[in-house]
């Protein structure tokens, strides 16, 4: 028999039995949907992040006070007395370091703002001139805090966009005077709107030089160091030198934590990788339900067609021949399905990306493949045993069941 | 040479502890172009002698010659082959493929066998001329009466050229007049020299055979060729 022919047999012989062929190729889109789906979702989820982290800037190394917990329980934190602080004499060592191309320190509190008789509550963060270019942002008026001595900071402010609209409305906000806590402080510049990142607001932060913050807080410690290294290939470098360099400051104490961006990024991505496969694996095991009710689809078939099957043995079939209709017409209802289901999976995502415009709801190539490959092969190995069924029949019995 | 040649043929079916025996030391020799009709009551042995000229089953022990080609030895596939090219079925029930045109149904047979459309559309279009069907090649069995079912069957049974047409009780499901039909449209094809196997309960239509195989317990209990024989006993 003709291979045209035996996929035209076998499809003539689905299309004969429209609710059971309708009912698997059903099952079988739902599970290849599913998977396409979820794992759009999970993926998105993961893109979502990494795109939030990529906004952070690039090559970016952060130091934190204190001994990272990650590490576990060791003798050697348990001894050490409180760290010390980062100061902002740390952080201006820091940018003497050869690799190191920008250094901004970061404190952070809350306070007030209160200007055109309006007044809310926002972060405050004290930083220096180079953070506007370690974290890519963009002025959308005037200009960002001037380079001055951080030990000095004028009595300057650069408010984020939503503090402008909420406070200022259209009016420009630049030259203005503004209440921030006990401060009186003029607005030199707005920043354009980035949204989210570092886990806070940027649109609704209002900074201020670091020493300014720092006095005003009462304190005399960074929250932050941020530092931006000369390429990325030398990010892993800058953070050894970073850590030697506070090292030596710090008497010979390890008492801080550099992460850098891409750690962070890579632990992010591998958790959401983690969370997508697994989603995926819960979605594939609908997959195998759908194969094992095509095998149960085609067992039925062959019970009833077995009539069918001894006439075409008496009219001169090969077992072979027999059995690979059959596996054929496994291969169309699972290949059917398959096709279907990925096209109901697109327009999951389609409409979920329509819902939430900012998730990034793409299924990923690796979970398309695997779905329509699992929806063929379970198809295929399902379809065996009762294509083999098929083709073992005895001629003389299958003929008596017409 | 004799198209047919059966040599000790013994089948053997076990049914639990019992065995029983289907076909018991048969001998017969059917030449080409013969017209015999296989009698005899229920439980005879008659399908089964007739599944056995088929191939579709295998006796436990004796030889089957067909076209002087010893063919009890073949593997199935090639038993197969021998199904596709020399022999043709004609059942009692008709046997079409119900979702299948009545010109598809003529044209499964080639098609299992592997012959390309074209040739396969011009044989089919020649037997349904030939059948009378050519109104009817595309309906559907259950949109075809039982007499121009059996016709489809008997065009699908013959559109190989077989060396042998079995035909199992071929008017059991149809009234007279068609059935008569059947048997004088299988009798011209016999004329033309095609070598006709009928299995048959009906005393009526067996007399209208050539000869006459009359079985009895898995025995030939009566060969018409051999007039005079005593039965086997």
């Amino acid at each position: 028999m003709r291979y045209p022919d035996v996929l035209r047999f076998a499809r003539d012989a689905a299309a004969g039995y429209p609710l059971r062929t309708g009912l698997s190729v059903l099952a079988m889109a739902i599970g290849v949907a599913a998977v396409v789906v979820l794992t759009a979702l999970g993926d998105g989820a993961r893109r979502y992040v990494v795109d939030q982290f990529s906004a952070l800037g690039s090559n970016l190394v952060i130091v934190l006070p204190g001994r990272s917990a990650t590490g576990g329980f060791s003798p050697a934190n348990a001894l050490t007395t409180t760290p010390r602080d980062l100061t902002i004499d740390d952080a201006f060592s820091l940018g003497r370091l050869p690799l190191v191309r920008r250094v901004a320190p970061l404190a952070a509190g809350t306070s007030e703002i209160s200007a055109m008789g309006r007044l809310r509550e926002v972060v405050v963060a004290g930083t220096a001139a180079p953070y506007i270019d370690i974290r890519s942002f963009r002025m959308a008026q005037g200009r960002f805090l001037p380079e001055a001595d951080w030990n000095r900071g004028a009595p300057v402010a650069v408010i984020g966009s939503k503090i402008q609209e909420e406070i200022f409305g259209n009016r420009p906000a630049v030259g203005e005077l503004i209440r921030l806590g006990d401060r009186r402080l003029r607005v030199v510049g707005v920043l354009k709107s980035v949204g989210q990142g570092l886990g806070m607001n940027t649109d609704e932060v209002v900074f201020v030089p670091v020493s300014l913050a720092q006095s005003m807080f009462n304190t005399n410690t960074l929250f932050r160091i941020l530092i931006e290294a000369r390429s990325r290939d030398e990010i892993e470098a800058v953070k050894a030198e970073v850590l030697a360099a506070l090292k030596a400051r710090h008497g010979g104490e390890e008492d801080v934590t550099v992460i850098t961006q891409d750690a962070v990024l890579a632990t992010f991505d591998k958790l959401l990788r983690a969370l997508t496969a697994a989603v995926a694996g819960i979605a594939a095991i609908s997959l195998a339900v759908a194969g094992i009710l095509v095998m149960n689809v085609m067992l039925v078939a062959v019970t009833q067609r077995t009539g069918e099957i001894g006439l075409l043995k008496a009219l001169g079939a090969r077992g072979t021949t027999i059995r690979n209709a059959f596996m054929a017409e496994a291969a169309m209802l699972s290949l059917v399905g398959a096709l279907t289901g990925y096209g109901l999976g697109l327009f999951g995502a389609f409409v979920l990306r329509q819902m939430y415009p900012v998730f990034p709801a793409y299924p990923p190539d690796w979970a398309v493949i695997a779905a329509l490959g699992t929806a063929l092969g379970t198809g295929l190995l399902f379809g065996i045993m009762p294509a083999r069924r098929a083709a073992r029949l005895d001629p003389v019995q299958a003929l008596m069941k017409h | 040479m004799s198209v047919i040649q059966l040599v000790g043929i013994e089948r053997v079916f076990h049914l639990g502890d019992s065995s029983v025996h289907a076909l018991d030391h048969l001998d017969v020799a059917i030449e080409p172009g013969e017209y015999v009709a296989i009698m005899g009551p229920s439980g005879s042995g008659k399908s089964t002698l007739l599944n056995l000229l088929g191939l579709l089953d295998r006796p436990n022990v004796g030889s089957y010659r067909l076209e002087g080609r010893d063919v009890t030895t073949l593997s199935p596939d090639e038993q197969a082959e021998v199904r596709s090219r020399r022999i043709g079925f004609v059942f009692q029930s008709f046997h079409l493929v119900p979702r299948l045109t009545a010109a598809e149904n003529i044209a499964l047979p080639m098609m299992l066998a592997g012959i390309p459309g074209a040739e396969r559309d011009s044989r089919v279009e020649r037997a349904l001329k030939d059948f009378g069907l050519d109104q009817r090649s595309d309906h559907r069995p259950d949109q075809l009466s039982g007499g121009q079912r059996q016709r489809v069957a008997i065009a699908r049974a013959t559109i190989m050229q077989p060396a042998v047409l079995l035909a199992d009780e071929p008017t059991g499901n149809l009234d007279r007049a068609t059935g008569e039909d059947v048997i004088n449209l299988l009798e011209a094809l016999n004329a033309k020299g095609m070598t006709l196997i009928i299995v048959t309960h009906d005393q009526k239509l067996g007399a209208r055979a050539r000869r006459q195989l009359e079985m009895e317990d898995g025995r030939l209990k009566h060969d018409s060729a051999r007039d005079g024989a005593r039965p086997v006993a």
